[in-house]
């Protein structure tokens, strides 16, 4: 039995074309049947993310399973789509790759690795899958946690948003008992928030000079608007502050902060500097308590950790190049045992 | 004093340390179990040595100073394992272990003269001394976790933190580590005043003049604290003082709690 696999990703489609492919829960079940008819093949997983589309199957002819792929996806785009493709044991490594974050866009970025489990267990419930996909699957899980847990590919964040939510946690722990003011209603510091809504921020404040862009991020964020001549009053209940403002002067300074910090009884303070020119003086980060990154020192980590994941890559290939061997002598050993009962 | 199970549990603490030295220089920082084990080998090695000394001096394995410090570190292994493991903050070990392999060792260079043989027994005094020691075993390991939220914060200022950073526990959950930790500590040694005071030996007006200063200063930084007085990076830095201030003058106790017996 060959385990086959077809598919396009960001490297090979536009997002365009991906977007035509993006299909529901429903469409994905008749897809899945649609590749489940394909003479010759078996059992099959279809993986649908924003970044690719991939068919795994498990075939006696993979050329034939292509084939089918091919012309399912014409008669769903109306066009001929180039499609990568592999059969065992590119598929498997590929597959390894796949889970472990080392085809991501975001090199080690740990969301495909619930979808890939996802995406299987879709196909488990509808009973489309075999022996075969079952045994490569359950492998793939354990590969990608050996992966992570081994290596440093996980390591670090690596956008600015991502950064200031991992400083974050490293000050507060659990984010979700953190308040957070943001000054200056821009689209960076709108994501920033974002990102430390994902995490468990709960409550939002948002000052704007022109308080009409306060009430409207407020809104769409779900958190509360308020005037800017008031920011100052309210820095005693926050704990972290965003500051993307366009004063061509600092607006948090040592003179400002020193009597509030006294009235904050030694909480900590986390200041996420988002502007250029800076919002904050940089002698505040001196201040017992106060934690000040600027848009340079965020985007220095996020380098940094981007960099410490490519150095990481060749490791995680080799730790998979010995799964893909280990895999391999697994179903050799299951096939040649069943031939011989 | 048979030093086999001493120098057993040396090496298995040296081994911890040399695993940390290794993480650091490596710059791939990971908390890994070698640390656990090697120190819960170091605990049950010295637990064997305090057995085994409690058989031969009959009674609490206290009565020389490198026995009381060999006690001392032993509390402050248990306070790990049962602590910082749970606090999933294995990474304490790191840090703990060094701490563990300097006492260990001083203890192993000092004489071992038997200044308290001529002592009666009396159960409470010997439940006083061993209380005392559990307590400033607590207070070790809230000094080892004050030591790693200054390490912590200090890594959050440099605006560039090194491997090891991704590996430490926020600083919250250490400053709330100290707080248990010298809590337990200060209750543990109320206990033991008290049972000194039932125990009602003659005692020397500097040994508890000092001990009650020492009782004062944890309780002080502890109010403080929870009043909101004192900052994390103060209060970490007190936990770490006032412990160090103890570990020097434990031996001053010592010599005076001596001579008020003879």
């Amino acid at each position: 039995m060959n385990i086959f696999c077809a598919g396009l990703n960001y490297k090979t489609t536009s997002l365009e074309i991906r977007e035509r492919l993006a299909v529901s829960d429903d469409e994905m079940e008749k897809l899945l049947r649609q590749i489940h008819s394909i003479e010759g093949v078996f059992g099959a997983v279809v993986l649908s993310t924003c970044n690719r589309v991939e068919f795994y199957a498990s075939t006696l002819c993979p050329l034939q399973a292509l084939g089918g792929c091919r012309s399912i996806l014409q008669e769903q785009t109306g066009m001929d789509i180039p499609l990568y493709h592999y059969s065992t044991p590119d598929a498997v490594r590929h597959l390894f790759r796949v889970a472990s974050g080392l085809d991501s866009m975001v090199i080690g970025e740990t969301e495909i690795f619930g979808q890939v489990k996802n995406a299987y267990s879709f196909s488990a419930k509808r009973d489309m899958t075999t022996h075969t996909l079952h045994r490569l699957f359950q492998h793939t899980f354990r590969v990608t946690k050996h992966v992570r847990t081994e290596t440093n590919i996980t390591r670090g964040a690596s956008s600015v948003g991502s950064v200031a939510v991992q400083l974050a946690e490293k000050i507060f722990g659990k984010l979700e008992q953190c308040r957070v003011m943001i000054l200056g209603a821009g689209e960076i510091s709108e994501r920033t928030a974002r990102s430390l809504q994902s995490r468990g921020v709960r409550s939002l404040i948002v000052s704007n000079r022109h308080y009409d862009k306060a009430v409207a991020l407020a809104a769409e964020m779900g958190g509360m608007a308020l005037h800017f001549d008031h920011w100052d009053k309210n820095i005693l209940d926050v704990d972290i502050i965003i500051s993307a403002t366009g004063a061509p002067h600092a607006i948090l300074t040592v003179e400002k902060l020193k009597p509030l910090l006294k009235q904050r009884q030694g909480r900590p303070l986390f200041i996420i500097d988002l502007a250029v020119p800076r919002d904050a003086e940089p002698s505040i980060n001196k201040m017992e308590g106060v934690f000040l990154y600027d848009i340079d020192s965020l985007q220095k980590i996020a380098s940094e950790s981007i960099e410490v994941r490519r150095q990481e890559v060749v490791r995680c290939e080799s730790l998979i190049e010995e799964n893909v061997r280990e895999f391999l002598r697994c179903m050799k050993n299951k096939t040649l045992f069943q031939q011989a009962h | 004093m048979n030093h086999l199970p001493l120098l057993a549990s040396t090496l298995f603490y040296f081994l911890s340390c040399c695993s940390a030295v290794v993480s650091f220089r490596s710059g791939e920082f990971r908390a890994g179990r070698f640390n656990v084990i090697t120190i819960a080998l170091g605990v049950i090695a010295q637990s064997c040595f305090l057995i085994q000394q409690g058989k031969i001096d009959q009674a609490c394995p206290i009565r020389t100073l490198p026995e009381i410090i060999i006690f001392l570190s032993w509390a402050i292994g248990v306070f790990y394992l049962v602590i910082g493991t749970t606090y999933r903050i294995s990474l304490m070990g790191t840090f703990t272990a060094p701490l563990i392999l300097g006492l260990q060792s001083m203890a192993l260079l000092l004489p071992a003269e038997k200044i308290t043989s001529m002592m009666p027994m009396n159960p409470w005094i010997e439940a006083h001394a061993a209380v005392s020691l559990v307590a400033f075993g607590a207070f070790g390991l809230g000094s080892i976790s004050g030591i790693m939220f200054l390490f912590q914060e200090r890594q959050l200022k440099s605006q560039h933190p090194d491997p090891i950073f991704h590996h430490l526990p926020p600083i919250r959950i250490l400053e709330e580590a100290t707080i248990r930790l010298l809590w337990m500590g200060l209750i543990l040694l109320t206990v033991s005043f008290a049972a000194g005071w039932i125990g009602s030996r003659s005692i020397s007006g500097t040994k508890f003049g000092v001990s009650l200063l020492l009782w004062g200063a944890y309780s002080l930084i502890l109010i403080l604290n929870q009043k909101n007085r004192l900052s994390g990076h103060r209060f970490a830095f007190f936990a770490i003082f006032i412990f160090f201030c103890a570990l020097m003058i434990l031996p001053l106790i010592r010599y005076l709690s001596d001579l008020a017996v003879r």
